[in-house]
Formats: C-alpha cells, sequence, structure tokens
C-alpha cells in the first residue's frame, strides 16, 4: 500500500515540473505539441528509471564504502550523460522503431534537471531499491502527465487572440502557472490515503 | 597553440587527467572541509538541543535511535530521542527529534519535553516545504504567538488544530502544514513514550553521551499496531 | 577594454539568460520565494558560472573535439561540489535553504550553454568578463523575482516587513505564483525593450 500511495504523490501531489520545479526546460521547449510531448515523456520516463538504478547501485556500491560520498554530483551527471549516449547506441540497432520515436528526446535528456534531481533525492531520502524505482516511476510519469496536459492547452491557444503584451513566452509562463494552481488541488491526498489505509 | 587531435590516444590521455586533476582536487576540499562540517552539525545540534528545552546549560544524557511503526501509520520511521539533564545533573526532561510527510516533502521537528510531558520548546530541523510557509511554522507555535504550544501536553484530546476539534490556531492558510507540525510533536511523544517509559526514568550518566539502538525491544513493545491488513 | 565592460552589459541586460535567453528556468522559478534565496542561488551560479568559463578557456586547445562535453561537465561537476563543500561549512543557512538546487547548477543550461558558445572561442579574460556579466544578469533576474514574489505574498522585502502580512496573498509564494509573475515579469522586460530598440 505504501508503495501505491507514494506512486500517486509522486504523479500527482508533488508533481516534479509543477510544484517541485524540476524539468523546466524541456517542460517549456517541448510542449507545442501533444505528439512530440508523449514522445519526450516516455524517453524521460526510460531513462530516469534506469539512470535511478544505476546511480542508486553506484551510490552503494561505490561511493558509500570507501567514503567517497563527494564524488556524488561528478559521477551521477558523468554516468548519466554516458548512459543516455549508451541508450541512444543500443536502441538503434535493437530497436529502430522505438528509436524512431523517441531517439530526437535522448541527447535533450543529459541537461534535464529531473532525472539528476530524481537520483540524488533517492538518495538524500535514503529510499531503499524498490522505494527509489517506485519513486522515480512515479516522477517520470508525472513529468510526462504535465507535459501533455500543457501541450494539449497550447495547442488549443493557438487558437485564441492572445492580448499583445503578454504574448510568447509570458502567457506560456502564465499558463503553466494556473496548471500548477490545478495541480495543487491535489495537496494533502498523500496524506489522507496514508489515514485511510491505517485505520 | 595547435588544437590536439580527435586521435583515440588523446582522447584517453585528456579523459584520464581531467578525471585525475578534478579526483584531487575534491578530495582536497573534501578533506579541508570535513571538520567545519561536521562541527556545524554538532552544534546546530547542541544549540537545537539548548533552545527546545529552554535552559541554556543542559547537557546531553543519553542518545538513543530507534526505529518503531506508531499507531495510525503502516510505516516505520525514525526518531531520536535525547535524555536531557540540568547542569546539576538531574534530568530535566527529554528532545525528540520526530519526522513526518508535510505539504511537500518531510518535516522534521525537535520537540522538548519537561519531566511532566508539557511542551518546553521546539524547533524545526529541517523542511523542505515551501520556504516561506514552513518557516513561519518556526514562529507561529512559539510562546506569546498565535498558535502556542508551549505547555501543553501532546496527549490531549485538544491537541489539534481548531479545525479538527482543538484547541490550536493552525497557520493561516498552511492547515496542511501546521496538522502536519502536530503530528510531528505528537509522533516525538509517543515514540519518546513507547522508548523509555516502561524501563522508568533513565539513570543520569553524566560521564557523556552513550549510544544504544534498543530496536529489539522496541518492536515488541509495539503491539498496538498490526501490521497484516 | 571597452570591449570586455561590453561582455558584462551584454550579459545584464541584451542577453539577460533569464528574461531573454529564457535559461536555467529550474533554480529560477524554485528558489525566488523570497529575494534572499534568489540572490544566494545567482550568487552561487555566478561563481560556477565565472570558474567554469575561465577554465574552459583555459583547456579549451587541449580538449579533443569528440570529448569536449564530458570535459566540460566534469570541470562543472567540480566546482559545483567544491561549491556545496564550502557552502556546508560555512554558510549553512544557505546550503539549507537551497537544498537539492545546489548540486543542480550541474545542470543549469546556462552553465554549459556559456561554455559551448563564449568560453570555446575566447580568451580567459573575455571569458570571466561574459561569465560575471551572465552571472550578474542571472542574479538580478532572480533578486527582482524574488522580491517581487516575496513582497506580495509576504509583505517584506529581504526579510523586513513593509506591510501587515495580513494583506499578502500567499499565492505569490507558492509554485503557482512562481509562474505568473515571472510571466508578468518577462512581459514587462519585453515592453521595456520593445521601447528602448525603437
Amino acid at each position: 500500500m505504501e508503495y501505491v500511495i507514494m506512486f500517486i504523490a509522486a504523479i500527482f501531489v508533488n508533481n516534479v515540473v509543477l510544484s517541485r520545479f524540476l524539468g523546466i526546460c524541456p517542460f517549456l521547449g517541448v510542449s507545442k505539441k501533444v505528439s512530440t510531448a508523449t514522445g519526450m515523456g516516455m524517453a524521460v520516463t526510460f531513462v530516469l528509471t534506469i539512470a535511478t538504478i544505476v546511480t542508486f547501485a553506484i551510490q552503494k556500491c561505490l561511493l558509500d564504502p570507501y567514503g567517497l560520498g563527494y564524488l556524488q554530483t561528478i559521477s551521477f551527471i558523468l554516468v548519466i550523460a554516458s548512459l543516455v549516449q549508451m541508450l541512444e547506441i543500443i536502441l538503434k540497432k535493437v530497436s529502430p522503431s522505438l528509436y524512431g520515436a523517441l531517439g530526437v528526446f535522448l541527447p535533450l535528456i543529459t541537461t534535464n534537471c529531473c532525472v539528476l534531481g530524481v537520483a540524488i533525492d533517492v538518495i538524500m531520502k535514503d529510499y531503499t531499491l524498490l522505494q527509489g524505482i517506485v519513486y522515480a516511476i512515479g516522477t517520470a510519469i508525472g513529468f510526462a502527465l504535465a507535459l501533455i496536459v500543457f501541450a494539449a492547452i497550447r495547442e488549443q491557444m493557438e487558437l485564441v487572440n492572445i492580448p499583445k503584451g503578454v504574448r510568447g513566452v509570458a502567457i506560456v509562463m502564465i499558463t503553466a502557472g494556473l496548471l500548477s494552481l490545478a495541480f495543487m488541488g491535489f495537496s494533502g491526498v498523500d496524506n489522507g490515503l496514508n489515514a485511510v489505509f491505517a485505520n | 597553440m595547435q588544437k590536439l587531435s580527435d586521435s583515440l590516444t588523446n582522447m584517453a590521455v585528456v579523459l584520464t587527467l581531467i578525471a585525475v586533476i578534478t579526483g584531487g582536487i575534491l578530495a582536497y576540499v573534501n578533506h579541508m572541509t570535513e571538520e567545519p562540517i561536521a562541527n556545524v552539525e554538532k552544534q546546530a545540534l547542541e544549540e537545537g538541543i539548548k533552545s527546545v528545552m529552554n535552559d541554556p546549560d543542559v547537557v546531553v544524557a543519553q542518545t538513543i535511535d530507534t526505529t518503531m511503526t506508531l499507531p495510525g501509520t503502516d510505516k516505520e520511521s525514525a526518531f531520536t530521542i535525547y535524555s536531557i539533564n540540568n547542569a546539576e545533573g538531574e534530568k530535566a526532561g527529554v528532545a525528540v527529534s520526530s519526522t513526518t510527510t508535510a505539504f511537500g516533502g518531510d518535516l522534521q521537528v525537535l520537540v522538548g519535553f519537561d519531566n511532566e510531558d508539557n511542551i518546553l520548546g521546539y524547533s524545526i530541523l529541517k523542511t523542505t516545504e515551501t520556504p516561506g510557509l514552513g518557516a513561519k511554522a518556526d514562529k507561529w507555535f512559539q510562546k506569546g504567538e498565535k498558535g502556542d504550544i508551549i505547555g501543553k501536553n501532546p496527549n490531549d484530546e485538544a491537541f489539534k488544530v481548531s479545525k479538527d476539534g482543538g484547541e490550536i490556531d493552525a497557520i493561516t492558510a498552511s492547515t496542511i502544514t501546521s496538522r502536519a507540525f502536530l503530528l510531528a510533536v505528537k509522533r516525538g511523544y509517543l515514540a519518546y513514550k513507547t522508548a523509555c517509559e516502561p524501563k522508568g526514568p533513565v539513570v543520569s550518566d553524566t560521564t557523556g553521551a552513550t549510544k544504544s539502538t534498543p530496536e529489539k525491544e522496541t518492536q515488541e513493545k509495539d503491539i498496538k499496531t498490526p501490521k497484516s491488513k | 577594454m571597452n570591449k570586455y565592460f561590453e561582455y558584462i552589459t551584454n550579459g545584464l541586460i541584451k542577453e539577460n539568460p533569464t528574461f531573454v535567453l529564457l535559461l536555467g528556468m529550474c533554480p529560477t522559478l524554485a528558489t525566488t520565494s523570497s529575494a534572499i534565496n534568489g540572490l544566494s542561488m545567482g550568487l552561487a551560479t555566478c561563481f560556477v558560472l565565472i570558474c567554469a568559463n575561465l577554465v574552459v578557456s583555459l583547456i579549451k586547445n587541449i580538449t579533443p573535439e569528440k570529448v569536449h562535453i564530458p570535459v566540460y561537465i566534469a570541470v562543472i561537476a567540480t566546482f559545483v561540489t567544491v561549491l556545496q563543500l564550502i557552502l556546508k561549512a560555512y554558510l549553512p543557512e544557505i546550503d539549507k535553504a537551497l537544498g537539492l538546487f545546489i548540486p543542480l547548477i550541474v545542470v543549469n543550461c546556462i552553465i554549459l550553454g556559456r561554455a559551448e558558445a563564449f568560453a570555446c572561442k575566447n580568451n580567459a579574460l573575455a571569458s570571466i568578463c561574459d561569465g560575471i556579466g551572465i552571472g550578474l544578469g542571472f542574479t538580478f533576474a532572480l533578486t527582482a523575482l524574488g522580491l517581487l514574489r516575496e513582497f506580495f505574498g509576504a509583505g517584506t522585502a529581504f526579510g523586513l516587513t513593509i506591510y501587515p502580512e495580513n494583506y499578502a496573498s500567499l499565492l505569490f509564494i507558492l509554485p503557482p505564483g512562481a509562474f505568473i509573475t515571472l510571466g508578468f515579469l518577462i512581459a514587462a522586460v519585453n515592453k521595456v525593450r520593445g521601447v528602448s530598440e525603437q
């Protein structure tokens, strides 16, 4: 049960983009069309899950036993960067169709701070591997959800007459603010669920 | 200077060099800052304990790190219980550090209790709350403020926010944070009761902090929470 | 000398990383719940940016083209970790307030972006000037945003009470307020820039 609540909390309550501000760059950059947003969302889910497992292993098997905690940032970012590169090569060979769908997004993911953010978060919060994986998948789905919903809104906005002063990035920001406001409605849901299932 | 070509040897040499240099720099800086960081953490804890016990001369007599499953949840949580002596070596009470999930992450508080289980003071150790909101809890529940909890006993029925039928005013527009805060205090209290009470008052030990981990004991005592659903 | 001065002013206004280039949005939104937080984040980024720019411009000739990205990332990550350790040791309050966003300076696209676009093509002094300019521009933007959010959300500026908190709207401090305030701030900056260009 604990895992289900954690999963729901990661998607809705503490949405990675709208309430924790991780991964804003792709959120603003790749959200003009629903189709590209879906592709990006899937690519991030894929990379985030694998990256969390790999960085978790590095932290527990290499950094912790040898007291090298201070190398965390540098090793995590290099691992994520090479992981993304490797995934790109493997996907190209093994599954060209998947590569066709995700390929263009992969290089963008290295600088997506939600991957590094979640990897460090899992260590900081002292999760077990299973908790970490659930948290990573939940967070990634939350990212994909926010991205797709936002893209759908932006597609609609193409048809609207926007006041001249806020055209461009300004209206995008304000829309994101309203979406974030909507997601605030989920706050406290995880504590409520916890209470319900505990009794 | 000519730009280095992309030969395999060049790349390998440059990457190895970079790795060695960065590793060396970081090891050095880490070595330099290790002591100040440990001091800062130790000092923060000491100051925290002094402030929540409302007495600048207290000494930590015993430190107990424990995990237990409290009634009302199905999760194990970690608590640290500091048994506190005053300057004369008499038991002054306990300070408990307790964590709950609040609005946007973990909320960790340190609460001081006197020997009659009344709250002496509290301090927020860690919050991932929206800054400004969590920070408010730092002052809101202090003595003389709107949500004053000092001197109250967390075991009281009325130890709840007024919205839930209690007598404590929640922080304006932050009911969830306030609930989480009160819950953290109450859980700290329960943990202290479960871990320490059956053994009677802790024997004073002025020679310094002793560390014990009575994990097994607390689990056995904790029969109130059935694991199976 | 004029050229170097221009690099600095360029980053402050014409190529302001936040308002104009729209880079580094994550820390911009996440750490600006108060003016002081915004200022500390800006200065922290500024430090890493100047150091990384300097080192990248110094090693640009011994870096083979194919591995330049990992090399730059390693340089940036080193400075970020140094900063993180120093803050933990000597300024624990700032470390506590910024939390996860200190290690995340590594993936701030401004820094890798400046290394790629400027430092690897220019000499050391020019790179430092560029780092100062862009860094101060970023700091300025974060402080402004933090100040606005703090003013409307808590009735204070840099912690000093300006008007009673009861009249403030908490929304500005909450996540939605970050997006909305930044949106209007960008609109305002666009307006000002549009006027000055005419």
